[in-house]
């Protein structure tokens, strides 16, 4: 076995943060594997899935409709049901909601306008596997780029996420519109995360920031601890 | 049959295609007080009447409109 975890970024037609993030996650210690959408199936030595950006089937009918019924996502449902870690970024949360796997859905930008440039979040709870490696209140600098980061839930929801944690990043400013500048939210059982702004472009300081590694170096944390569980 | 579904931003729900739409019409002179953007999705199945009614209301739960966020409304062309 090698010593290095595996984390599966699962690749949609339209997908186009997948090599970045694969890049991101090797830098900080993991085994990233490429897995094409139509598989049904994860190797079974996979520590953690990413759901990458992009723009899956063109963003077709809603952003992640249709790539959340794809094979391969009956196999990440049940490797997030096993308690694998699972985070979607940008497109990935997109997935997630549309998969019903993250709670709440992701609606066009308040201002209509596609959002590209770095973004202040605040870390809300550093009480999860994604963002143990934060402080709680720390804010972190990460760029967004997307034209459907609005993300919208019944004031319910919204209220039973807070009470429970789950909101996990919010912008420091509204960004999009979305609702209570929710930037990132994570599932009741804790190991499936969403967020839209992009921590796999944010992990060397000559990129302008290196705060997305404290996120992605805890998944890579995760997949290594789920490794082991599952040995 | 032929189907045809409307699927609708849910009322309550912001809309800001619908708001820009209203103000470019404004700016045309149409003075309109409130503009929603919708989606129409256009279907041919092999079922008629209620099973046809069935299989879409199953079709838009699954895929073609999010509950959450939206409204769906089926038109099924009856009589030919």
């Amino acid at each position: 076995m090698s010593s290095k975890p595996v984390v599966a970024i699962v690749v949609f037609p339209g997908s186009n943060d997948d090599r970045d993030a694969a890049w991101a996650l090797g830098a900080l210690g993991a085994d990233p594997v490429l897995v094409w959408h139509a598989e049904a199936k994860l190797s079974p030595d996979t520590g953690a899935v990413v759901l990458p950006g992009g723009f899956s089937y063109g963003d077709y009918l809603r952003a992640g409709a249709i790539a959340s019924l794809a094979p391969a996502m009956g196999a990440v449902r049940r490797f997030a049901a096993a308690g694998g870690p699972v985070l979607g970024i940008c497109n990935g949360f997109q997935v997630l909601c549309e998969a019903r796997l993250l709670p709440g859905a992701l609606r066009p930008n308040r201002q209509l306008e596609f959002v590209c440039r770095d973004a202040s979040v605040r870390v809300e709870t550093a009480d999860t596997l994604f963002t143990r490696r934060c402080e709680p209140g720390q804010e972190l600098v990460i760029p967004v780029k997307h034209g459907d980061g609005a993300w919208y839930a019944d004031e319910g929801t919204l209220m039973q996420l807070a009470a429970r944690g789950q909101i996990v990043l919010r912008y420091t400013e509204d960004v999009n519109g979305s609702l209570g500048n929710v930037a990132g939210i994570v599932n009741d059982a804790g190991n499936v995360m969403g967020l839209m702004p992009h921590p796999e472009h944010a992990v060397d300081p000559l990129l302008g920031s290196a705060d997305g590694a404290l996120l992605l170096a805890a998944l890579v944390e995760a997949a290594a601890e789920h490794v082991l569980a599952a040995a | 049959m032929k189907a045809t579904v409307l699927v609708r931003p849910k009322q309550g729900i912001l809309d800001p295609q619908g708001e820009a739409v209203q103000g470019s019409l404004r700016k045309l002179g149409f003075d309109v007080s409130n503009v929603r953007v919708g989606r129409v999705i256009d279907l041919e199945l092999d079922e008629d009447g209620s099973e046809a009614r069935a299989r879409v209301e199953r079709m838009c739960a699954e895929l073609l409109a999010n509950p959450l966020i939206e409204s769906f409304e089926i038109h099924l062309e009856t009589g030919q």
